[in-house]
Parts: C-alpha cells; sequence; structure tokens
C-alpha cells in the first residue's frame, strides 16, 4: 500500500446519499481475480450512455473534475455489499480521499485496507464544501493527515478525527497482517485455552 | 450500587466479543478470534493471491467451508459455463481450495448452494461463535446466536492468515417485536418494516439483537431471514439469542457437536443470552400485529410500505434528502405517486437467495402456487438456495406444483438476487423478488426490482400485479 501523504487536488463533487456499492461498480465487473483494472469500471451504468459512451449528465464526467483525487458525495455512502471491488475501484479511478458526513460499516473498514482516507464530516460542513465545489467546480482542496486538517480556498476548512491506529497505518502504508502477526504468540495461546474450553470446535 | 450492577450485566454481543479477544491493547484496535470462515468465488480469489505473494498460509483450514454460487449458471449445468471470466473465477476458486486443502463443495457437489444456505444445513455454526465471510450476508447467521457479519477481501486474507480480526467494538441495539403477525405475513416482512422504520443507515455502527415473542415465535429459517436482513438496515450483524428450536434444529448435523461434547456445548450455549436487566445503547419497538405484507416502492430497501398502501408522492417527506430520493427512485422505478401498490404490474417474479431460498419458503410459495398458472407476459422462476433444498422440495412434491403452475424450476444459486449469472432483467423490466436489494441495476441495468416474501411474490406471479394475500 502507497503511503498517504499530504496533497492538494481537485474535489469533485457528487450529491447523492445512500450511493451503494452497486453503482460504484455494478456486479457484471465482480468476476475478475486479480485487484486492479476495476477503475474503468466506476460508477459505469450512471457514467456511461448504452452505447458506452459516455454519458454528460453524470457529474464525474464533467471536465473539470478530471484527475480528482478528493470525491465530497453525501451521507450513508458506500452501503450495500462487502465487495472490495468498490474501494479498489475507487483507488484505481484515481481517488484517494472521500468526505461524506457517515460511511456504510464494511466500506469504511474497505477504504483504509486501500490506501483511501474516508473523513467523516458533520452535515453543515458538508454543505459548506458542497457548495463551494458547485460555485466553483474545478476547485482544489489541501488534505493533509498528519495534521487532521483539511483546507479549503474558500475558507472552508477543517479538522478531523480519525482513528489513531487506522492513521498510522494510512501514514505508513504499513501492512495490517503482519503487524497482527506480531502477536502470534498471544493467538497460539487463545487458540490452546479455546481448545480446552470448546473442544467441540476442534472435533 | 444500581450502575455497578448494571454495568456487571451484558448483551449477547458483549459476551462473544468478551470470550474472543485475543488481544486488547491501547494504541491498536482489539484484536478478535475467528471461529468459522464462509468462503465463495467472487470475494476470496485476491485474498488467496496475496496470502501466495507474502508465503503466508492458512493457519486453521478447517474453520473453512467454501461454495460457488454468485456466478454460477442455475440451468444446463452440465454444459460448460459460457462466459469465460466466470468460468475462470469458478477454476480459480477450485484450485485455490485444493491447494489450500480447504472444504469446496463445488457446482456439481450434492451439497453445493448458496453459502449462507448450505452452512446452517450442515450445523457449520453454533451459538457464541465468531463467523466472518467476504458477503454482507453472513449476518444471516446471527439467527444461531453467533456474531456474524461480512468482511471485505483485504480482511478475508487476514483472516486466512491470522485466524483473527482487527475489529472495532460496536454499539448495541435492541429490536423488540411483540405481538402476533397476521395471516402470511413473515420474517421478510418484520425485517423490510424494520429497515423502512430505522432506514438503511439506522443500524450503522451497532449491532442488532432482535427480542421479542414474535422473534421466538419464528422458526430457525425465519430468523435466518430476519438476521440476513439486518445489513439492510446498515448493522455490522444481527443476532438472536438460542434456545430449543436452534439446539433441536443444530442437533445431528455434521458439524454440530458430537454426542460425546454436547451436553457440555449446550451448557454454554444457555449462558448466552444477554443477561436481564442488560443495557442496550438504543432500543427500536415494532408492534408484530401492525405489519402488513411489505412491498418496497423504491431503490433502497427503506423505501418499503404495506401491500394495502400506495407509492408515495415526494412532497410526503419533509427531509430534504429524502425527498430528493422518493423523486430519484420513482424517475428510475417507473412509477407514479400515489399509485395503489397493489395496481402495480410486474414481469418476472424470483423466489430464492440466502434470504429466502430456504424450503420454509418454497413451501408457502408452493401453497401460494398452488392451482394457479403464472400470469401471461409473466416469467416466474424458483430457485431454491442448495441443492438440499431443492430435493427436499421435490419429494415433498412443491417441484410439481411450480411446474405445474408455469414456473420454471433451477438448480441453486444466488441467481436473481445478483444476476451476476447471467439471470437478470432487461431495462424496465419490473420484478418481484424474494432477495434483499432494490438497488438501481441489482437485478440487471434499468431492472426494476420490488422485495417482497416468497407468499407475496407467488401471489403475485399469478395475478401479474402485486396483490393483498390477507385477503385471499
Amino acid at each position: 500500500m502507497e503511503p498517504y501523504k499530504k496533497h492538494e487536488s481537485i474535489a469533485a463533487l457528487m450529491n447523492r446519499s445512500n450511493v451503494d456499492t452497486d453503482q460504484i461498480i455494478p456486479k457484471q465487473f465482480l468476476k475478475r481475480v486479480e485487484r486492479s483494472g476495476f477503475g474503468v469500471h466506476l460508477f459505469h451504468d450512471w457514467r456511461f450512455n448504452d452505447d458506452g459512451s459516455d454519458n454528460a449528465e453524470f457529474e464525474l464526467n464533467k471536465p473539470a473534475f478530471k484527475g480528482a483525487k478528493i470525491l465530497v458525495a453525501g451521507d450513508n455512502f458506500g452501503c450495500g455489499s462487502s465487495r472490495e471491488h468498490a474501494p479498489w475501484a475507487i483507488a484505481d479511478y484515481g481517488f484517494n480521499t472521500i468526505i461524506s458526513t457517515s460511511y456504510a460499516d464494511i466500506f469504511y473498514n474497505n477504504c483504509f485496507k486501500n490506501g483511501i482516507l474516508a473523513i467523516k464530516v458533520d452535515k453543515e460542513q458538508l454543505d459548506k464544501l458542497m457548495a463551494e465545489i458547485a460555485a466553483n467546480e474545478g476547485v482544489r482542496f489541501v488534505v493533509d493527515l498528519e495534521n487532521q486538517q483539511v483546507t479549503t480556498p474558500g475558507g472552508n476548512g477543517f479538522s478531523f478525527e480519525i482513528d489513531p491506529f487506522r492513521k498510522s497505518n494510512l501514514l505508513s502504508g504499513l501492512d495490517d497482517i503482519g503487524l497482527t502477526l506480531k502477536h502470534v504468540d498471544k493467538i497460539t495461546k487463545y487458540e490452546q485455552q479455546h481448545k480446552k474450553d470448546y473442544p467441540w470446535l476442534w472435533a | 450500587m444500581q450502575a455497578l450492577e448494571y454495568a456487571m450485566k451484558k448483551t449477547m454481543y458483549e459476551k462473544i466479543w468478551d470470550s474472543h479477544l485475543v488481544v486488547d491493547e491501547t494504541g491498536q484496535a482489539p484484536l478478535l478470534y475467528v471461529d468459522r470462515h464462509l468462503m465463495h468465488e467472487v470475494t476470496s480469489p485476491q485474498a488467496f493471491e496475496g496470502l501466495r505473494l507474502s508465503g503466508r498460509k492458512v493457519r486453521n483450514p478447517h474453520s473453512i467451508l467454501a461454495t460457488m454460487d454468485h456466478c454460477v449458471p442455475t440451468k444446463n449445468r452440465d454444459l460448460p459455463i459460457a462466459d469465460p471470466i466466470a468460468k475462470k473465477q469458478i477454476e480459480t476458486m477450485a484450485e485455490n481450495c485444493r491447494e489450500n486443502g480447504l472444504n469446496l463443495y463445488d457446482m456439481k457437489n450434492p451439497n453445493n448452494g448458496v453459502i449462507h444456505v448450505v452452512v446452517p444445513e450442515h450445523g457449520f455454526v453454533h451459538p457464541g461463535m465468531v463467523v466472518v465471510c467476504g458477503d454482507s450476508h453472513t449476518a444471516t447467521h446471527g439467527a444461531f446466536g453467533a456474531l456474524a457479519f461480512g468482511i471485505g477481501t483485504s480482511e478475508v486474507e487476514h483472516v486466512m492468515a491470522t485466524q483473527t480480526l482487527p475489529q472495532k467494538k460496536s454499539k448495541t441495539m435492541q429490536v423488540v417485536v411483540n405481538g402476533k403477525l397476521s395471516k402470511y405475513a413473515s420474517a421478510k416482512d418484520i425485517a423490510l418494516a424494520i429497515t423502512g422504520k430505522i432506514g438503511t443507515a439506522g443500524g450503522t455502527g451497532y449491532v442488532i439483537e432482535y427480542t421479542g415473542s414474535a422473534i421466538r415465535e419464528l422458526s430457525m429459517e425465519g430468523r435466518m431471514t430476519l438476521c440476513n436482513m439486518a445489513i439492510e438496515a446498515g448493522a455490522r450483524a444481527g443476532l438472536v439469542a438460542p434456545d430449543e428450536k436452534t439446539y433441536d434444529y443444530l442437533k445431528g448435523r455434521e458439524f454440530a457437536p458430537s454426542a460425546q461434547h454436547w451436553d457440555q456445548a449446550l451448557a454454554y450455549w444457555k449462558t448466552l443470552p444477554s443477561d436481564k436487566g442488560a443495557l442496550f445503547d438504543a432500543t427500536v419497538t415494532l408492534d408484530a400485529a401492525d405489519i402488513a405484507p411489505q412491498v418496497s416502492w423504491g431503490t433502497s430497501p427503506e423505501q418499503v410500505v404495506g401491500v394495502d398502501g400506495c407509492v408515495p408522492a415526494p412532497e410526503s417527506f419533509t427531509d430534504e434528502i429524502k425527498r430528493q430520493a422518493c423523486e430519484n427512485a420513482l424517475a428510475y422505478m417507473g412509477l407514479t405517486p400515489n399509485t395503489k401498490i397493489t395496481d402495480i404490474a410486474i414481469d418476472l417474479v424470483f423466489i430464492g437467495s440466502c434470504t429466502n431460498g430456504r424450503i420454509e419458503d418454497f413451501r408457502i410459495a408452493a401453497e401460494m402456487a398452488k392451482g394457479t398458472q403464472v400470469a401471461q407476459g409473466v416469467t416466474a422462476i424458483a430457485v431454491p438456495g442448495s441443492y438440499h433444498v431443492k430435493q427436499q422440495a421435490e419429494d415433498e412434491g412443491l417441484d410439481k406444483i411450480f411446474i405445474d403452475a408455469g414456473w420454471e424450476w433451477r438448480d441453486p444459486g444466488c441467481s436473481m438476487c445478483l444476476a451476476m449469472n447471467g439471470d437478470e432483467l432487461t431495462k424496465g423490466q419490473r420484478s418481484a423478488s424474494t432477495s434483499n436489494r432494490n438497488f438501481e441495476g441489482r437485478q440487471g441495468k434499468g431492472g426494476r426490482t420490488h422485495l417482497v416474501s416468497p407468499a407475496m411474490a407467488a401471489a403475485a406471479a399469478a395475478a401479474g400485479h402485486f396483490v393483498d394475500i390477507r385477503n385471499l
């Protein structure tokens, strides 16, 4: 995983609530056995017309949002399936930051496993950010994870909360499994006790 | 003093959590032990690849049960899979399981079926376990009083390598359903009514425990349907306390405790239900008698109404986000405000999925289908959740009832629940579906899904539109 660095980037606006994983990456694209290559299918059914051409109405197809790394979206982003193909598609498309009021649990976990910073803000803050982008499409925000700060040219900057464990993993790009395996002795000890207490699970 | 007493009383979730904590140190997410790991072909290949690349091994192969369900055809199984990418995914699954010595019920295995239908059939999940799967509907197994939740593929890899998962402790929500369900209202209707009441984000951050007399009345199949849709209300998991029904269901199944350990297991299971007076972070109450058979009208499982209701008008929502969501949903669904639900005509009926693909579901649907004919222009497909469900239904003669009524009787799989295997709606087609999600495009691009119970789906197949089955 790439370490997450402070960056300035275009913030794209997706003013919709309950964006679900079936929209983020429709099921017909879940058959690949690789982790890569999902970005071209991100939001497929909204993004493309039936003939395969770009749907000009779809917000992410706006030229002003081209190259955006930050996605500002409505409530309960990523609800539905557990498919990690959703954050894979988001990251592969080029986003590394999402700002919303809330996320579905599994999706939220999946983001951090893939180098995506999912920032939670309150409704009032989200409305300000959305208004700033709507008034000035192509506006660039600065995201500073180290200091937990977002700044915007319109003065709608804010600081955000994040779990310290998630923060340090994002900043270092560290592998979760390696961290857990530092506790392998404790896992083994737990298993030995578990076999004594619940022998039917191991029969 | 009273506060201390309360503090000592634990919910079932807290009991399972505490007994599975391997590491709980400050500055690190608590590490939870995983007893059972369920697998299917869609969310596992990249996890196996990761394991291979890092030179790690599956720590506990016997904790894993795998099946193929998402991509498998539900007819002409003996022919090669036409879609080369799906074929590769199926072959990759078989190869990964072979290489790692995992128990796989492949497409041709008589135990094959939808993972969340197969696993209970074999008694693989018991009360008090922690169960994970790269699938949000893992919540199903909460019906047994197990903490069961969906995970992403990175976490699938993590569990394979370490048998643990870093987890954040959830809040607890008690959903109390007392009273008696009306005739033909079912666990599915309770699940939809709850989602309608609290919304798809209402349970975010919570584990739900379903309690109350109406929940006790449900069969194990019904409890599975209910817990299955905990995720549709945003919850991490759903739980039902184990009782005699749970123990009777498990006894004698392949992976249930053997006679040698049964009494010991049973004694443990009986300690699991939430202590009387244990505190929940939130409580929601419903009266079962108020729950009419539900029909979803929109593109989110919270957009539901009783069958005797009407499609709402956007203006009826005071919340601006909900108003906008209603407007978008009606445009996508091709519905006009204030249309009576019973006036909505359908093109296709699907009975099946991990929500409603069990024997009880086909029994009630067959009762409705018996002596009827599928309405002109309507296609109706019955897809058993597993080969065992299929066999059981055939032993009871249910397949004949469906076939005589003009239904298609298929082989098991996820099928039209998420339409990955070629079973799908075409643009503008409208379904009555016993599955769990009515998202845009879920059953095919431009397809319009109405979520209902098996009885409602079967009645709609015969009528060509929704009917209030309470009046039949």
